[in-house]
This record gives structure tokens, C-alpha cells and sequence, in this order.
């Protein structure tokens, strides 16, 4: 990559579906935000928009795949290129992935505040986690953006935390079901919120391990972290 | 350079032709510059880069073609089968029949599509009728034609569509029973149809024969080669497996030529 093709249409081409994935990975992130604030908060107006924006998610996922089919028709693209449209198609599928797990916590959010009752403020590391999922996302983006393998390596491991945050999460609400059966039906959606921020964690992975492809060709998925940060800074 | 380019074979496979520090002169312009390279039996190979990187004139040292014309000298060896074909002891007819080639341009002769395949036959064995008849048809056959021609074996072979020609031109070509089909672009003048036959054909013959492809279209080397070799200014660029070299070639300039970076 870097150089320019022989055709300029085929840049515009494949800058269109970068910056595409990049809006769409905006978008993915903003509804994250938006459903912890409205899991925090319960604020309604939050929650029906979190839900809305799904839609829009999907139409990117569905325009980009279809762009991805055009360039591949149009160029039968080889190398770099296959690899980026490749991984650009997998890529919009996590986000979309992700997209589904933001409006899964929003939904959860507003049952847990339309019950009442519920003492949120100590579930402060399920905030912990989401901001830990929030940050690899973002981190992957950075790294999609700017090609970064090494970039992408370091939020693999991060995947490790988010797994031990959500089994500390689980525990703990354990311990507050057993101690007062009246918070089980909140906790259980607790539960889900957590598994769905954890799920977001695994996601970002995907997208770090779709840019170590791109950059590196070499296919990390499913191999030890030491692995993978091996064949990223080599 | 050259003897870092060559990666490492996945499979161990016998090396029907060896190329050795090869460097060729058109007078002089030198226009190899030190080749190595192994060619694995049964596969097919592809040479593929820019006009003007010496793909076709590799091609033409491996049945030494290029000795029709003065001023033309190879230096180092080619090794078929451990013999090197470039000694001048080397017997010229026997080597052309070990090796058939195919060009760009359907070359059929002016003469019937049977005289076609029993010409080249003629001038190694003396078979009886019988046997040229089991020859023509095989030949035909495996070159997927015979359905085609088989009503028509007395007509002329340039009453045939472009693709048939040359189809025609490779069922000469391993009449004489070679080892090696050397293909130079034969498929660049056939619509779509006709070459999708000549790379399905590619793919059979392989089975028995050592093909050396050279292609300007390298989708066609993606899907007919098993090894591909990129060649720039008379060097040896890179060499590997073919689906390698497509999705992650170890070289800069291989990957600017297949992405379409190169200018």
C-alpha cells in the first residue's frame, strides 16, 4: 500500500470503503457510549435512540459488503488490496456485531429503570469493563486507519482484561443474588449487559487481528497473544 | 539475489528443468541477467511481468528457439532431466521434441487438421496407418478437441475458429509425446470461451506433462499455475506458490506489479 494504483478510480474506490468503515465504526462507538449512559442514567430519550441508530448500522454493513463485491467484480484485486477488502468485510461484520451487543444493553438498561430499584452505583466495574471495550474499540479503529500492526497487537491483550472484569462482575453478582433474592431478575440483566460488553471486547479483537492481516498477511486469529505480537513487530 | 528470491518449495517435488546462473544476449542487449530458477515436474509455472522482462525469452532458452536466430547467445546451464540443453553437443531435434512449445498466434499448417498432428509425428516415428490414426486421435482428444473435428479430420486446419487453432496447435504439440509444453501467451488472442478451454486443458495436461506458462493476464496465472515466478528488467524477482505470491508476495515490486501500483 501507500503508492497509488494506475487507476485513480481504484484509489477512490478503495478510500471510499475505508473511510465508510471508519464512519461506520463512529457510529458503533457512539452507541456504546450512549447505551452505559443510558444503563447509568436510564435516560429514555438515550435508550430510543440507541435502539433507532441500530438500523443505520446495518445499512452500513450491507453498503460496505456491497461496495467490497463492486471493487472485487470491478478489480479482481490481488496482494494488499485482497487482503484490505477482506479483512474490511469481516471487519463490518464485528461492527455490526458490536452494533447488535450496544442495543442489547440499552434494551436491558431500560427494563432494569422501568423496574425501579435498582442500586447501580455499585456496579461501577461494569463501567470499568465497558470503558475497557470502548478503548479497544477505538484503539482498533485507530489501528484500521492508520495500518497500524503493532497498534492492533497491543489491543489483544487488553481482551485478556475484559475477560477477567466480566468473571469479577459475575461473582460479585452472585454474591448480591444470594445475599437478596429480590435483585435477581436486575442482576440477571446485569448479566447480560456484562456478557454483551465482554462480547464487544471479543469484537475489537477480531477487527486488531483483521488489521495484523492486512499489514502482515500472515492470519493470527485463533493463535497465542505472544504469537501474535511476534508477527506484528516483525 | 536470485538464490534469496527462491523460497522454499512446500512440496518436494522432483525439478524437471534447473536453471543456473543463465544469462542471455541479444546482441548486445543483455536481457536475462542471471537466472536461477527450478521448475518442478507435473506443475504448471507461470512467467509473468512487464513487456520487456524476459518472460518469453526465458521461455524460448528451454528449447533453445532463439538459436534460429544469429546474434543470440544464452551463457550458463539448463538442466532437463540433469542434461544440459544449452551444450553444444546437445541434438537440436531431439530436444524439440522433448519440449513442444505454443505461441501467442494460432500457427496451424496449411493442411488438413489430420496432416496437422501427423506431420510433427512423421518426423521422430514411422508409425504404421493404424497406429497415426490411434495417434491423431489421441492427441485430439486430449487437447479436447476430437468431439469437435472429428467428422472433418480431411479439412483444412485454418477452417477452424481461433480457439480450435490453437487447441489444434497443442495437440501437435504433444503428438510427439514431450515432456515439457512450453505455452507462450496461448491464449491471448482467444475470446473468453476459447480460454477458458485452453486454461481447463492446462489443467489436464498436467497430470502427465511439465507446463511452462508465460501470461500477460495474471488473473489467468492465478488460476492455471501452481508456481509463479515475476520477473522485471531480465531478473528473476521473486519465485513461489502461486496462491503466495497473490495474497502475500515478499517483494515490493512484485506486489506493486499484481496490484496494479506499477508505473
Amino acid at each position: 500500500m501507500g503508492t497509488e494504483h494506475l487507476s485513480k478510480q481504484y484509489d477512490n474506490d478503495l478510500e471510499t470503503l475505508r473511510s465508510g468503515v471508519l464512519q461506520m465504526g463512529g457510529l458503533v462507538e457512539s452507541q456504546i457510549r450512549g447505551a452505559i449512559d443510558a444503563f447509568a442514567h436510564g435516560n429514555q430519550d438515550l435508550i430510543d435512540q440507541v435502539i433507532a441508530n441500530e438500523a443505520r448500522v446495518n445499512e452500513f454493513e450491507v453498503q460496505i459488503d456491497d461496495d467490497c463485491s463492486h471493487i472485487i467484480v470491478k478489480r479482481q484485486p490481488a496482494a494488499s488490496d485482497l487482503r484490505l477488502i477482506m479483512a474490511i468485510s469481516k471487519t463490518v461484520t464485528d461492527l455490526e456485531r458490536i452494533g447488535d451487543e450496544a442495543e442489547k444493553i440499552a434494551r436491558m438498561s431500560r427494563q432494569i429503570h422501568e423496574r425501579g430499584h435498582a442500586d447501580l452505583h455499585r456496579f461501577a466495574t461494569v463501567r470499568h469493563a465497558a470503558d475497557i471495550a470502548l478503548s479497544m474499540l477505538r484503539q482498533a479503529l485507530d489501528a484500521f486507519a492508520r495500518l497500524d500492526a503493532a497498534d492492533a497487537a497491543s489491543i489483544i491483550r487488553q481482551d485478556v482484561a475484559i475477560d477477567t472484569e466480566f468473571r469479577s462482575i459475575l461473582r460479585q453478582l452472585i454474591t448480591f443474588m444470594m445475599e437478596d433474592p429480590r435483585t435477581i431478575s436486575t442482576a440477571l440483566e446485569i448479566v447480560w449487559i456484562a456478557k454483551a460488553i465482554e462480547r464487544i471486547g471479543d469484537h475489537a479483537k477480531n477487527i486488531a487481528e483483521d488489521v495484523i492481516y492486512i499489514v502482515k498477511g500472515t492470519d493470527v486469529r485463533h493463535t497465542a497473544v505472544e504469537v501474535v505480537e511476534r508477527e506484528a513487530l516483525s | 539475489m536470485n538464490a534469496a528470491v527462491l523460497q522454499p518449495l512446500q512440496e518436494t517435488l522432483a525439478q524437471k528443468i534447473q536453471v543456473k546462473n543463465l544469462n542471455f544476449y541479444y546482441g548486445g542487449f543483455h536481457a536475462l541477467k542471471d537466472i536461477n530458477l527450478q521448475i518442478p515436474e507435473k506443475r504448471v509455472t507461470a512467467f509473468i511481468g512487464p513487456s520487456g522482462c524476459g518472460k518469453s525469452t526465458l521461455l524460448r532458452t528451454f528449447n533453445r528457439m532463439y538459436a534460429l536466430y544469429p546474434k543470440q547467445e544464452a551463457r550458463g546451464e539448463i538442466l532437463i532431466d540433469g542434461d544440459d540443453i544449452l551444450s553444444p553437443r546437445q541434438d537440436l531435434n531431439r530436444l524439440r521434441a522433448k519440449v513442444g512449445m505454443v505461441f501467442q498466434k494460432p500457427t496451424p499448417f496449411p493442411m488438413s487438421i489430420h496432416d496437422n498432428i501427423a506431420f510433427g509425428v512423421r518426423l521422430y516415428e514411422s508409425l504404421s496407418m493404424r497406429e497415426m490414426e490411434e495417434r491423431v486421435e489421441w492427441a485430439l482428444r486430449k487437447a479436447a478437441l476430437w468431439e469437435e473435428v472429428k467428422d472433418k479430420l480431411k479439412q483444412s486446419g485454418t477452417s477452424l475458429s481461433g480457439g480450435q487453432q490453437q487447441r489444434l496447435c497443442i495437440a501437435r504439440g504433444i503428438a510427439v509425446k514431450p515432456e515439457v509444453l512450453l505455452l507462450d501467451e496461448p491464449a491471448s488472442a482467444l475470446d473468453p470461451i476459447s480460454t477458458g478451454r485452453i486454461e481447463e486443458l492446462v489443467h489436464e495436461l498436467k497430470n502427465d506433462y511439465t507446463i511452462v506458462i508465460v501470461t500477460h493476464n495474471m488473473q489467468q496465472a492465478a488460476r492455471v499455475s501452481d508456481y509463479t515466478a515475476y520477473m522485471y528488467l531480465g531478473e528473476m524477482v521473486e519465485f513461489g506458490v502461486t496462491d503466495e505470491v497473490f495474497i502475500k508476495p515478499r517483494k515490493k515490486e512484485t506486489e506493486d506489479y499484481i496490484t496494479g501500483r506499477f508505473g
